[in-house]
């Protein structure tokens, strides 16, 4: 419980801070200060050390796997805030408050990793949306965002009226909102599956999917991701993706057996479209930003692997895939956000300009395709691994690497931009020794990852 | 111990070159090659103990980091892979890419990533080398490649990444088809004798082997790849890394799928004969020197695969010692061809003639290489190629006919090369040209002596590589 009261006193505090104080840098460290203590809070937690308690009426429930997942969203979101926290600051006029809404985001989180009740997942998929509308729109001059926060609005609302529907048919069938015992109710004298929670997880299943932008429910995703200021799109694109993962897993995982043999085909299926569409359609960008948008897409089919094979390999991989997958997308939108060109040629020729700017970059490309040595390679393969220990078809993994491979063609070309083109590639300013030291970290961490995946779970398990 | 110095040394090195300035990078290089020669050469005379290594690495996996050098195959392998670094780096000396630091870096982790692939004792460890060894060779390729170099390496790339991550689909399903999942070498195929691996697993493997070769539907990638590398890649990319698929053929391949591979044999030796004759006469066109022997290397990889699938016992202690020779001759001829071009300035074989007037000591060493790589009797090749053939011709006679064709069309595509480059007219081109520098000619006469040694008493290798054989018929 921790990380849900700190998070939340931190984004009030971060409030009053925004009219006591008129320093940009104030609040930048600020809340830097604030995530280090949100991070030990949930560390001590985790361990068991000190922890607010109080009675939630069941409402909520701390396991380990999802303190764990607290710790690697709180600590990214750090490290995300040291990397770019002077691009955060310089969006619009309300420095202050982008913060304030980061630590609300990480509030739903924390109540997303640990909801024993329906309703809490309600709260904190609420919790996380709004403030992401509000940072999607907060380059309030530029038309675009103003566009992408409304479209995102629009569908979010939408697809929050389908939660509610799921949840209010779900508790028709069962008569409360807990967690347990959803699934098999007594019907009649015998155990049997009610057609309301079939139809209501399936709708929870659907608006869920809606926020991890899964294919069908993806067409907000480039738009959002492209109209939002980049800093914002590297957060809502990973640390946020990845804990929509974690509250589908957590609902969906031992529940999957009641929508009967047509799982085998809803989600099979839904892998394959949305790697596929995600894939494909990230080939044919000419900006990098959309095609990392694209890319997310993709990624998102990976990660739908963990929910199929619903395994304890599945829930490590889905771990180990957020954190390589947040550490790589989050250092490459920290270099887009200094480029002023956000076409692929916007990056040609940074090798020679930039050299360690550039081989981080290149690292986390081949991070996000996958190559080994690097923890991209390991988070695919957790997925691979555990979908085949699960009985999945060799087919639908062909599939899957088949698209991973149509994914080096667009991550590459970056890599061909930076280190075989001639160019001038022109940055807003020069990136400091700091910046530059932090995406070495980024790349140094994502390198021992792909060596020894195993020091991310030996925290885990002890 | 021996093996991880073999990947240890040049990654150590590798990493140190990035960090280097000027021309002391090419001294440093040039000693790690040889360092690393010289513990190739130990392995061939030190203890077994010393040959292995065994060190937990992912133990949720299953996976190990284990490596092994115990039988001939590998020894040789790595002694390939130890040889041609020096030779590849004394000869080219004076090649524009070979003058930054970061080139000698990726040269040297390309060879840790090949020393891995032929030592790896885990099949997970093996993937994991195999697509390593690749990641330097892009960017080499890439940055000091010729004009269509991004392009070409492409290609290059997305094949070979196609073939591997089929491969490691096909790992992970074996991995848990047996009882207590393993990537362990000895597991995997101790359970293949239980015949429980499907067909289509082969095939997951097959094709990310095929593709490295290359065999004939596949090689699309090659030509353009040798032409458009910077030569003296090239030359590691001819020499030792299309060794990668044969080797994983016999090493991972047939052990794992003795069914299959019995099964589906005739399938692939008919394409690997197609490729035979299909890549012969192409080299019979071509007028680009390098694209001339980058044909003649797929028609010579395509016997030996063939020869893989169908072959007896001395056939395959034939391939083992071939690709060795091949590797080794093809490099002269690289260096020859290197040579040629530094010189004149051009590939195109009509622009050439009179070379042996102008520049005697490279026309007799080009000869030399040539008839190698036409596998005249007392050189080297002439003892694989005999033994392979007289392997195929047990297998099926009708394709050994077709097949010796290519012998015949081996002597035309290469004297017409000889004849078009040393004899005829100067001209205006070849009017200016020298003999070579002291480097190139070092490196080639090594090269002519292990051709003429080797062609007169090849016992030794194929002493070493006896056990390898045995040890693979004795499995299936």
């Amino acid at each position: 419980m921790n990380a849900i009261i700190v998070s939340a006193v931190f984004g009030v505090l971060m409030m009053f801070a925004s009219f006591l104080v008129n320093n940009k840098n104030v609040y930048r460290y600020l809340a830097i200060i604030g995530l280090s203590v949100l991070l030990l809070a949930n560390i001590l937690e985790t361990y068991a050390i000190w922890s607010i308690k109080f009675d939630s009426f069941l409402q909520l429930s701390f396991e380990r796997f999802g303190l764990f997942f607290n710790s690697i969203a709180i600590a990214a979101t750090l490290f995300y805030v040291l990397l770019s926290g002077k691009d955060i600051v310089r969006v619009g006029n309300y420095s202050a408050e982008y913060f304030v809404l980061i630590f609300f985001i990480l509030c739903g989180v924390s109540l997303i990793t640990s909801y024993n009740s329906l309703l809490m997942l309600f709260l904190g998929i609420e919790i996380i949306s709004i403030p992401l509308y509000i940072l999607t729109g907060s380059d309030k001059k530029n038309l675009k965002s103003n566009e992408a926060a409304l479209k995102y609005f629009l569908m979010g609302a939408f697809s929050t009226g389908l939660m509610l529907m799921g949840i209010a048919l779900s508790y028709g069938a069962v008569g409360n909102f807990g967690l347990e015992g959803r699934g098999v109710v007594a019907f009649g004298g015998s155990m049997r599956v009610s057609f309301l929670e079939v139809a209501g997880l399936l709708l929870l299943f659907i608006s869920m999917s809606f926020k991890a932008s899964a294919a069908p429910f993806h067409f907000w995703t480039p738009d959002v991701y492209e109209g939002a200021p980049s800093v914002f799109t590297s957060f809502m694109a990973t640390i946020v993706k990845a804990t929509v993962f974690i509250g589908m897993i957590k609902l969906l995982e031992a529940r999957t057996g009641i929508f009967g043999p047509t799982w085998q085909i809803i989600l099979p299926l839904m892998i394959v479209l949305t790697l596929a569409i995600g894939n494909i359609t990230a080939v044919f960008q000419q900006s990098v930003k959309r095609m990392l948008a694209y890319s997310s897409i993709a990624q998102a089919g990976f990660m739908l692997f963990a929910l199929w094979s619903a395994n304890d390999m599945g829930r490590e991989g889905i771990l180990l895939y957020s954190v390589a997958y947040t550490l790589a997308t989050v250092g490459i939108f920290a270099v887009l956000v200094k480029m002023k060109d956000y076409t692929f040629d916007g990056f040609n020729g940074l090798a020679a300009k930039q050299p360690l700017v550039a081989a981080s970059v290149a690292v986390f490309v081949l991070s996000l395709a996958g190559i080994p040595l690097t923890a991209g390679f390991f988070a695919k393969y957790f997925m691979l691994a555990s979908a085949i220990k699960s009985g999945a078809g060799v087919w639908l993994l062909v599939v899957a690497v088949v698209f991973a491979a149509v994914s080096v063609y667009y991550y590459f070309r970056l890599i061909q931009a930076m280190y075989f083109k001639e160019g001038e590639a022109e940055m807003f300013e020069q990136p400091t020794n700091s910046f530059k030291g932090m995406l070495a970290i980024f790349a140094v961490l994502l390198i021992v990852l792909g060596i020894a995946p195993s020091l991310l779970f030996n925290y885990l398990y002890f | 111990m021996i093996p991880v110095l073999l990947i240890t040394l040049p990654i150590f090195s590798g990493l140190m070159a990035f960090f280097m300035k000027g021309q002391s990078v090419k001294s440093w290089a040039l000693l790690s090659s040889f360092a690393v020669l010289g513990i190739s050469i130990w392995s061939l005379f030190s203890d077994a103990n010393l040959l292995s290594y065994s060190q937990a690495w992912l133990p949720s996996l299953g996976s190990r980091f284990d490596l092994t050098m115990q039988d001939g195959l590998s020894k040789l392998m790595c002694l390939l892979t130890a040889l041609s670094f020096p030779l590849v780096l004394i000869s080219t000396q004076q090649n524009s890419s070979n003058q930054s630091p970061h080139f000698f870096a990726l040269m040297l982790l390309t060879q840790a990533g090949l020393m891995g692939v032929f030592l790896a004792a885990d099949a997970l460890l093996f993937y994991f080398f195999w697509e390593l060894a690749l990641i330097p060779v892009y960017f080499l390729c890439s940055i000091w490649g010729g004009e269509k170099r991004i392009a070409v390496t492409f290609k290059f790339f997305i094949y070979t990444f196609v073939g591997s991550i089929l491969m490691l689909v096909g790992i992970l399903s074996l991995y848990y088809m047996q009882d207590t999942p393993s990537f362990a070498w000895s597991s995997l195929t101790a359970n293949a004798s239980k015949g429980i691996y499907p067909n289509w697993a082969f095939w997951l493997f097959f094709l990310a082997f095929a593709i490295k070769m290359p065999i004939f539907p596949l090689h699309t990638w090659q030509p353009d790849a040798y032409e458009q590398s910077p030569t003296p890649v090239t030359m590691i990319l001819s020499g030792v890394m299309v060794k990668m698929g044969l080797f994983a053929a016999i090493r991972w391949l047939l052990p794992l799928f003795p069914k299959a591979t019995e099964q589906f044999a005739w399938v692939i030796v008919c394409c690997s004969v197609i490729g035979m004759i299909y890549a012969s006469l192409l080299a019979i066109r071509q007028d680009d020197i390098k694209r001339l022997i980058a044909y003649s290397s797929i028609a010579h990889i395509g016997l030996m695969s063939a020869v893989i699938f169908s072959g007896n016992a001395s056939g395959m202690g034939g391939v083992m010692i071939q690709m060795f020779h091949h590797g080794v001759n093809v490099i002269g001829l690289w260096i020859v061809a290197n040579a040629i071009e530094q010189k004149l300035g051009t590939r195109s074989l009509s622009e050439m003639g009179g070379l042996a007037q102008k520049a005697p000591t490279l026309s007799i060493l080009l000869v030399v290489m040539s008839l190698a790589n036409v596998a005249l009797p007392l050189t080297n090749a002439f003892v694989g190629e005999f033994l392979m053939f007289n392997s195929l011709f047990k297998y099926n006679v009708w394709l050994t006919a077709v097949a010796g064709i290519s012998i015949i069309l081996a002597a035309v595509y290469t004297l017409n090369m000889v004849q078009k480059v040393i004899y005829g007219e100067v001209n205006s081109l070849t009017e200016k040209a020298t003999d070579t520098p002291f480097n190139v000619n070092f490196s080639l006469v090594l090269i002519a002596i292990l051709i003429v040694v080797m062609g007169v008493y090849p016992q030794p290798l194929l002493d070493l590589t006896k056990d390898a054989v045995t040890q693979l018929f004795a499995q299936q």
